[in-house]
């Protein structure tokens, strides 16, 4: 019952409650409603956001200035002393290099494998296929810490262990991602395939200039999660490489939390490194934004 | 119509069709087979031999020692049962806590970002689902920093006139915590007395640490956008119909959410649940980059344990058994939550739509 009253006394012009009346037909608790609505998304994005311009900000801070000031979103004087010192005097340029070249190599892997996988599952009949499939989502409830060990254990086997092949190979397909293309490949139309197919074209033919250009949303779907994925990935590194040369920047930024590198805290450097590591995820994230937003109806409809 | 007359075509055009079939799957079977199949069996072998990890686990040095490494685990009596009981233990608060706290959260911040009239939806669902494209690595180091003994957390709390806790550094148990609040100190006898995994029953009630809380509070921050996506595109996959019609017999928007439109979300619920579910109980990247399992221990995850037991202490075979206890967790745990939410899903739906409206009003 309070509600109303809070309202009338906050609109203070009468006029213009009765035209916001008219024109909306709401009526008053509804404006008390939205405006409450309002304040506890407002509350809320400060929470989620806050965080992050704090790290910004502190990694531009001397350590005096971020140990004295940890809430401060204006650094006391300006430094770039922690991207200096990333860039110029540490490993961290290497862990960049190396986190990039396993994304760029298991976001392609991924994108033809998966596809590859899921039109066959989706469109191609031949017998074992309904194994397969099942077999595939067995596969997907296994859960990915339980691989530590055995995947060590078969990458040292293998005698890939320490390599880029050891760090690339086991992520190139992922048991999720063909799922995905799976089910979109099924919801496309399968006449356009089979016109082509009467005027002759080759399986592979059809799945690679007519089936693959049509299924560009799932595409970017799954583009987008193994970025995320692959940039993001630390557990596969930790057991699958041990030289500094081989280190990812989420191996590396890890480490350096727990103090290499590092006499003190040293917070301007740490968040330094982890703003760096967050940056081509966050672009990837606002380019793509859209279709993230409707992942899953670019992965599950029509 | 279209599919009888299909169905003959396919041995005819469509002859090579299994050798493409395979060969097309061929790659995910043999990397999917590879690094995920045979490594899992191999591991079992490994859970129950002796490796020490120098040279192979299948050369002749290497011993079955049948279900030793799982006894030791689950009744050893020594420091092995003692530490998977606390891991188990922390995690086991851990899920507790992050799983509902995150599916309430998203939940919430999905019907809020969800009104058709709201201005700024974008923004909204931009800012929340942001922490979830962050690595866990990158939050963990931002965590650390607002966690801190005199951190912005702390700050913050100052104003309000709370003395905050020196997070990562603090092993006490939150329930115990306040439990001491109100003068109770230690447990009675028959908690203290008596023990499950190597750790007494007062012990297992301790909560989680205020170390561990802090991880709560991440998992629940980075999770909830992913959550909240899902919600998002239930929601709006929903008919309106059956809201209106709710709408036009009378019910007000408490009811409409939950009579109406959370009886619908039921799939996306327990698909959320179960993700959230499989997921909280595989925390590592944070222990990994932040505590080590510390403050006395009391982040250590079974995840985490299994990673030290193996890597650190060159116990492979209890790495191992480890990791498959975890897994036999998981699945037990998803397949309860799917009895349980399938269950209701019946008999929810049975209710719904059918019965005429008086009925259902008035039942409650």
């Amino acid at each position: 019952m309070s509600t109303p009253t809070k309202t009338r006394v906050r609109s203070a012009s009468p006029s213009r409650r009765l035209r916001a009346l008219s024109r909306e037909q709401l009526p008053t608790p509804a404006i008390a409603g939205r405006s409450l609505l309002y304040a506890i998304l407002v509350v809320l994005a400060i929470i989620y956001i806050a965080p992050f311009l704090v790290q910004v900000a502190t990694s531009f801070k001397t350590d005096g200035d971020a140990a004295s000031n940890p809430m401060s979103l204006v650094p006391q004087t300006w430094s770039t002393a922690a991207y200096e010192k990333l860039f110029l005097n540490s490993d961290f340029p290497v862990w960049f290099q190396n986190s990039a070249i396993v994304t760029v190599f298991v976001t392609l892997g991924r994108v033809f494998f998966n596809s590859l996988a899921g039109y066959a599952l989706a469109r191609l009949h031949f017998r074992g296929r309904n194994v397969i499939f099942a077999l595939l989502i067995a596969v997907m409830s296994v859960p990915g810490v339980v691989l530590l060990i055995p995947k060590f254990l078969v990458i040292n086997q293998l005698g890939i262990y320490d390599t880029y092949v050891g760090m690339i190979v086991p992520l190139l397909t992922d048991a999720a991602g063909v799922f995905i293309m799976k089910n979109f490949f099924e919801s496309i139309p399968a006449s356009v395939e089979e016109q082509a197919r009467i005027d002759g074209a080759g399986t592979f033919r059809v799945f690679w200039s007519i089936v693959l250009p049509m299924a560009r949303p799932a595409l970017v779907t799954i583009i987008i999660l193994s970025f995320q994925g692959s940039w993001n990935e630390l557990s596969h590194f930790i057991v699958a490489t041990q030289s500094p040369e081989l280190t990812t920047l989420t191996k590396g930024v890890a480490s350096l939390a727990s103090g290499q590198l590092s006499q003190g805290t040293q917070y301007p450097l740490k968040l330094a490194a982890a703003a760096i590591m967050t940056i081509p995820v966050a672009v990837m994230f606002f380019i793509f934004q859209k279709r993230i937003m409707n992942t899953t109806d670019g992965a599950v409809k029509e | 119509m279209s599919t009888p007359a299909r169905t003959p075509r396919r041995s005819g055009i469509r002859g090579g069709e299994a050798a493409s079939g395979w060969l097309f799957t061929a790659p995910m079977i043999i990397l999917l087979g590879m690094f995920l199949v045979i490594p899992v069996l191999m591991a079992l072998w490994v859970s129950f031999s002796d490796w020490n990890g120098r040279g192979s686990p299948f050369s002749g040095t290497v011993s079955f020692v049948g279900l030793d490494n799982y006894s030791a685990l689950v009744g050893g009596g020594g420091l092995a049962e003692q530490d998977f009981g606390t891991a188990l233990r922390n995690n086991a608060w851990y899920v507790l806590l992050v799983v509902p706290i995150q599916t309430m959260l998203s939940l919430l911040l999905a019907v809020l970002v969800n009104r058709q009239i709201l201005r700024g939806r974008g923004f909204f669902r931009t800012a929340f689902y942001f922490p979830s494209v962050t690595s866990s690595v990158a939050i963990t180091v931002l965590w650390l920093f607002l966690f801190s003994a005199s951190g912005a957390v702390n700050k913050l709390l100052a104003f309000i006139g709370i003395n905050g806790p020196n997070w990562f550094n603090d092993p006490s148990g939150v329930l115990h915590n306040f439990l001491g609040l109100i003068g109770v100190e230690t447990g009675p006898a028959a908690l203290t007395g008596n023990t499950f995994l190597g750790i007494s029953f007062w012990e297992w009630l301790a909560g989680p640490s205020v170390a561990m809380s802090a991880f709560i509070l991440m998992a629940v921050f980075t999770t909830s956008g992913t959550f909240m996506l899902l919600f998002i595109a239930a929601l709006q996959n929903l008919s309106g119909d059956v809201v209106e019609a709710a709408m036009m017999d009378g019910a007000n928007g408490w009811q409409r959410f939950w009579r109406v439109t959370l009886p619908q979300l039921r799939p996306t619920l327990f698909t959320v649940l179960t993700l959230g579910l499989i997921g909280a109980w595989q925390v590592f990247d944070q222990i990994y980059t932040g505590t080590q399992g510390g403050p006395g221990k009391t982040t250590l995850t079974p995840a985490y344990l299994s990673y030290q037991a193996a890597f650190t202490n060159q116990a492979w075979g209890q790495g191992a058994a480890i990791a498959f206890i975890l897994f036999v967790i998981i699945v037990v745990f998803t397949l309860f939550q799917r009895w349980l939410l399938a269950e209701r899903q019946v008999s929810a739906r049975r209710m719904r739509p059918y019965q005429p409206q008086p009925t259902s009003g008035g039942s409650k």
